[in-house]
């Protein structure tokens, strides 16, 4: 990355390059500002192509939380996504350990079989699954939104490939003295492994937080959606009665907190991204 | 070093089986269940409410003369064919773009991957305002062009075009990413080779960047298959399948299957015959890749 030698030039130009990155640029972020914005505008002045109004206000928002029950369903989105990163890096990093450092038969097999379960698509479990939460009766409770994805095998592999790298030297050491694996584990290997416990809980609790179909398929209940699914049943059915201001605050509500974790993390959410070339 | 690794094997063996045991129960619970009964659903007739009825192969010969399936796998080529071209292209371009020494690379790339951060709801939904044919951003545009309004997601022939484009400017970000990634680890003593040799800016481009970036288009391709096949919150959230169910998925007319119709058994059977389709697809494209390698 660094130190970089000249390269073939584009034959575009200085000028050329920076005009195309701008439109790039522009394209990519004029939607979310036009969002943004057009949720804080009266309702006849949204659809204009103008991301500046003399009427802004947060009347749209006013309308948004008397309506339907946004702060329960960021609340809901918080505690699953939360958990279900917290469970993902806890268990992943165990199974990572286990798999990089222990001896134990049947530790080979388990690799491939990790491996295979990765390249199952979810349409195929996507039935039986909810089957089975119907059968548990945890159908409307938070246990049907976490416990799917509260182990991945995606995680176990990340955290294998990055305990690898950490010396043996270290853990028999740690041995030697006595520690069981388990306090070797929390005590020596995580503090050591802070990028790939921020890769994995990144990852995780972007595509948690973003997840629609899951909830949609478990939750019937208002009191208990997520927000993805709460701002996906008030924009496409006909909860807001066509105020498209109102859709707009509610779009935006969602996009807020995941936006806002970006903007301090971003280098972190690229690289996390790029090293593993996965959406999570 | 190896002695004292082995000090204590039990102990080793016995942690293991501790910290392994979260994974193997998810794996038994939410893998190896769901992929067994998703096999004994195949050949059942199932509403959830009443008994499971067994139906024998019906199941997979109604799957054979279902034109609604193959239309919804058409639906989601055709998705597949517009959207990774069109990603592989402008993903390269912005790589190769940002790859120059520029100012101000990391906002540039920032910028670009904000859509791929943001949920797909989110999305789906302003594109929708970006869309609309009366109002829409987009034909607004055109009309401050001199350029007759388009129906964008209202007509057969433009919806799943449209829908494409708009997967594709959610994701290209990612893909940049990757291609700059690739870029920066070509070493760059091929490029002073090939200027002695006195080789012009297309020639190096054709012979070294585009040669040594095939593993990430290989990684690209399969990725961008993977997501594309399973399209679904951007049909469900647009269009509902139409007009005329021309951008209906086929993972949207599965779960339409399960959960509109309640036909548990059928639409195991069509998930089950769709896992297969995009399994071999994936596998085809690894075989070409390898074999271009080769």
């Amino acid at each position: 990355m660094r130190s970089r030698v000249a390269r073939p030039s584009f034959s575009l130009g200085r000028t050329g390059i920076y005009l195309a990155l701008g439109l790039g640029a522009v394209v990519f972020a004029y939607p979310f500002l036009w969002m943004a914005m057009s949720s804080l505008k009266p309702e006849m002045e949204i659809t204009s192509l103008a991301l500046w109004s003399s009427h802004l206000g947060l009347h749209n928002y006013a309308q948004v939380l008397r309506k339907i029950p946004i702060f329960r369903a960021l609340l809901n989105s918080v505690v699953v996504s939360a958990t279900v990163t917290a469970c993902v890096v806890v268990f992943g990093s165990m199974g990572g350990y286990a798999l990089a450092k222990l001896r134990f038969r049947g530790s080979r097999p388990l690799l491939a079989v990790i491996l295979f379960t990765m390249l199952v698509p979810m349409h195929v479990t996507l039935i039986p699954t909810y089957i089975l939460m119907v059968k548990l009766r945890w159908t409307d409770t938070y246990l049907a939104l976490i416990t799917p994805f509260a182990v991945s095998g995606f995680s176990l592999l990340v955290f294998r490939q990055f305990f690898l790298s950490v010396p043996n030297d270290l853990i028999d050491a740690a041995r030697v003295d006595g520690c069981g694996e388990f306090r070797i584990l929390t005590r020596i290997v995580w503090p050591l492994s802070r990028p790939a416990m921020a890769t994995v809980a990144i990852l995780t609790f972007m595509s948690s937080w973003n997840e629609v179909l899951w909830p949609l398929i478990v939750i019937k209940k208002f009191d208990l959606m997520t927000l993805p699914q709460l701002v996906t049943i008030f924009a496409v059915g006909g909860q807001a009665e066509a105020q498209l201001g109102m859709k707009l605050a509610a779009a935006t509500l969602l996009a807020l907190p995941i936006v806002a974790a970006y903007v301090f993390l971003q280098r972190y959410f690229i690289e996390s991204m790029a090293t593993t070339g996965l959406k999570g | 070093m190896r002695g004292l690794r082995k000090r204590n094997p039990r102990g080793q063996a016995r942690a293991a089986s501790w910290m392994i045991l979260p994974y193997a129960l998810h794996f038994l619970v939410f893998l190896a269940y769901p992929l067994a009964f998703t096999f004994v659903l195949v050949f059942h007739r199932w509403d959830v409410f009443t008994p499971m009825e067994w139906v024998g192969l019906a199941n997979i010969a109604r799957l054979v003369r279902d034109e609604w399936f193959l239309r919804a796998i058409w639906n989601t080529l055709v998705f597949v064919v517009i959207h990774i071209p069109l990603q592989l292209i402008l993903a390269l371009f912005f790589a190769l773009l940002l790859n120059e020494k520029i100012r101000g690379r990391t906002f540039f790339r920032a910028t670009y991957f904000l859509p791929v951060v943001v949920s797909g709801v989110v999305v789906s939904f302003v594109w929708l305002q970006i869309y609309s044919y009366e109002s829409g951003l987009l034909n607004q545009l055109l009309a401050l062009l001199g350029l007759p309004k388009l129906p964008w997601l209202t007509s057969r022939a433009l919806a799943m075009p449209s829908i494409a484009i708009m997967a594709t400017w959610k994701n290209v970000g990612l893909y940049i990413v990757l291609f700059l990634a690739g870029l920066q680890s070509i070493p760059s003593y091929l490029y002073e080779v090939a200027d002695l040799d006195g080789a012009s800016g297309w020639q190096k481009f054709r012979w070294i960047t585009f040669p040594m970036l095939n593993p990430t288009v290989v990684l690209v391709i399969v990725l961008s298959t993977i997501g594309g096949f399973s399209l679904f919150i951007e049909p469900y959230m647009m269009t509902d399948g139409g007009p005329e169910n021309s951008t209906l998925s086929a993972v949207l007319y599965i779960y339409r299957q399960a959960f509109d119709f309640y036909r548990m058994g059928y639409a195991a059977t069509l998930g089950f015959a769709f896992a297969l389709m995009v399994f071999a697809v994936v596998l085809i494209q690894r075989r070409v890749s390898e074999g271009e390698a080769a």
